[in-house]
């Protein structure tokens, strides 16, 4: 292994390049420029978010430990792009005088988890699996539980570590099995060896159980809206777009790469399941009155028709989950942009206290009602186009009552989006929120949330370009 | 010399398994949480090194399974245990009964 072949993890290495650079500002950075480490963190960032676009090669590292491709550094650009937009909607409130001193280890937190998904994405074997899936959620609870000084955020904290350990621990019990039966823990060796004996079909099980509690899948969904709630909004906006993206692509990666042999058995899991997560997400959703159970909510909701893309086999489905992720993340991060610049200047975080918004702040209640639009999927918009392709893939293998109940599913969840848009533009209010500006970076990042929803769905080679990238799954 | 078969040590990885699993449930303090959180790694480590050693002698990829989960483990009871730290300031108490300010 030379140079050139270690560069082939090109992403991780910046980050991690960064990562040491705002660790080196933390320590030398005097306590009169704190405020100076956060456009500066930005802007590395930014830098290795560009350098990611370049063209990349594929391979594979350690004895097929580490392997990329074309699918897999796209997966990590979408990430990085809805990593720099929850940066730059984070600097706001960071400058906080009570955030100032702990600024670099949010963004150190951040970034090392966000190491950890890309090794996760990337991996070749379960130990590397599982090793990214831990630097992914550990530090995680770290962030959850950064207002020190706040109950709710420690009870998140808490509460996010604890699910995501006995999660992990259900996950390595499946694996032990999955171990057993195949006699490795590469995936090119297990899938080799996969076939459906009972040991292996209860090892997947378990691997699904652990899984569906990092996506939040219904059954094992309980832990989301409370940590959801509890974390700092920033937090929770990178929680819901950023980790769940990263759990999706490695779960769909994992089941067209090692389990192919048990499609028939994961197809009809993934059925009930897709159902299940569907319903009651919408049902509790049309519920809530804080912004963020309720985003909560609508994105375990969205997890659901993301499952329904998954079934549509490696190609179309594959394609159609990718791309999803791309347009949730700028849908998504823009409603929670407005969110957060909400929360940043008044501390309110209720559907209520959101009555007569448009009188007020035009600009951030359009922005909102564009991004609850694309969430809701009506037309123009990119969101959209993304459940029209999940639909679609589920559609091509024949799961025409799937798409049915999806699609009322879909209708159900117009209501409570919409009723947030009544509330902006039709409730009246006596004490609506005065009109603010928010700052520069926060109005770059709902810019580009915006650009972003209309650009993804009518740019089409996006779509044709990840469709033939899926192509190269197999091959590293 | 007399060996242990392979199936009452997977007896015993499976029981501890499966109580770690209730404790988690049925216990109310956040240290015994974690304690029951540390019985599910550990009953993973027996069976991947007892399945290595028994099934597959001749790689040892069970064995780093094992030394890695240990690692891991460790970590995530640091930060476990500094979030509860945070928790016992704010809460004055560490019993899940307590530490919950949030409504469904």
């Amino acid at each position: 292994m030379d140079l050139s072949q270690f560069f082939i993890m090109r992403h991780e290495v910046l980050l991690l390049a960064v990562i040491i650079l705002i660790l080196l500002m933390e320590i030398f950075v005097g306590k009169a420029n704190r405020k100076a480490i956060i456009p500066v963190s930005i802007g590395l960032f930014l830098l290795s978010t560009l350098a990611g676009f370049l063209p990349a090669e594929s391979g594979q590292l350690f004895g097929d430990m580490y392997r990329t491709n074309g699918l897999i550094v796209s997966m990590k650009n979408i990430l990085n792009i809805g990593v720099l937009i929850v940066m730059l909607l984070s600097a706001e409130w960071l400058r906080k005088e009570e955030n100032l001193d702990k600024v670099s280890e949010y963004y150190l937190i951040m970034l090392s988890t966000l190491v950890g998904m890309f090794y996760m994405i990337s991996s070749g074997d379960f130990l590397m699996f599982y090793l990214g899936l831990e630097l992914a959620s550990i530090p995680m609870a770290a962030l959850a539980a950064y207002d020190k000084f706040r109950n709710s955020s420690a009870e998140a904290g808490i509460k996010f570590i604890f699910s995501s350990a006995l999660s992990s621990g259900v996950l390595l019990y499946g694996l032990s099995m999955i171990y057993a039966s195949t006699g490795s823990i590469y995936f090119t060796e297990v899938a080799a060896h996969m076939g459906e004996q009972p040991l292996q079909v209860l090892g997947f099980i378990f691997f699904l159980a652990g899984m569906g509690f990092k996506i939040s899948l219904v059954p094992f969904h309980f832990w989301t809206a409370d940590v959801y709630e509890g974390a700092p909004i920033s937090v929770t906006s990178y929680l819901s777009v950023i980790s769940k993206g990263a759990a999706i692509f490695i779960f769909s990666i994992v089941l067209f790469s090692v389990f192919p042999m048990l499609e028939p058995l994961w197809q009809e899991l993934l059925y009930v399941l897709a159902i299940l997560t569907m319903t009651l997400a919408n049902l509790f959703a049309v519920r809530q009155n804080n912004i963020k159970r309720f985003l909560a909510f609508s994105s375990i909701a969205q997890a659901g028709f993301i499952l329904l893309g998954i079934m549509g086999g490696p190609h179309l489905g594959l394609t159609t989950v990718v791309y999803f992720i791309l347009v949730y993340v700028f849908t998504n991060l823009g409603a929670f942009g407005v969110a957060i610049s909400i929360s940043d200047k008044t501390g309110k975080e209720n559907i209520n206290d959101y009555n007569g918004l448009y009188k007020t702040n035009p600009m951030l209640s359009l922005t909102m009602m564009l991004a609850l639009f694309s969430l809701a999927g009506i037309p123009p918009v990119a969101g959209f186009f993304g459940k029209f392709f999940l639909f679609t893939s589920a559609a091509s293998k024949g799961y025409y009552i799937l798409v049915l109940i999806a699609v009322l599913n879909a209708t159900i969840s117009l209501y409570y989006y919409l009723r947030v848009v009544k509330a902006m533009f039709i409730e009246k209010s006596d004490h609506p929120i005065a009109p603010f500006r928010s700052s520069l970076s926060t109005r770059m990042a709902l810019a580009l949330c915006v650009a972003g929803t209309f650009a993804v769905g009518f740019i089409s080679w996006i779509y044709e370009y990840l469709y033939d990238m899926t192509y190269l799954l197999f091959i590293f | 010399m007399h060996e242990i078969p392979l199936q009452y040590i997977l007896i015993v990885s499976t029981l501890m398994f499966f109580i770690g699993v209730w404790g988690f449930i049925v216990r109310k303090n956040l240290i015994t949480i974690l304690m029951a959180i540390e019985l599910i790694l550990n009953s993973v480590n027996i069976n991947f090194l007892a399945i290595n050693r028994f099934l597959y002698p001749h790689h040892l990829e069970g064995h780093f399974f094992g030394l890695f989960v240990v690692a891991i483990a460790a970590a995530e009871a640091s930060v476990a245990i500094a979030i509860i730290i945070n928790i016992y300031r704010r809460f004055t108490t560490i019993n899940v009964e307590n530490v919950s300010e949030m409504k469904h």
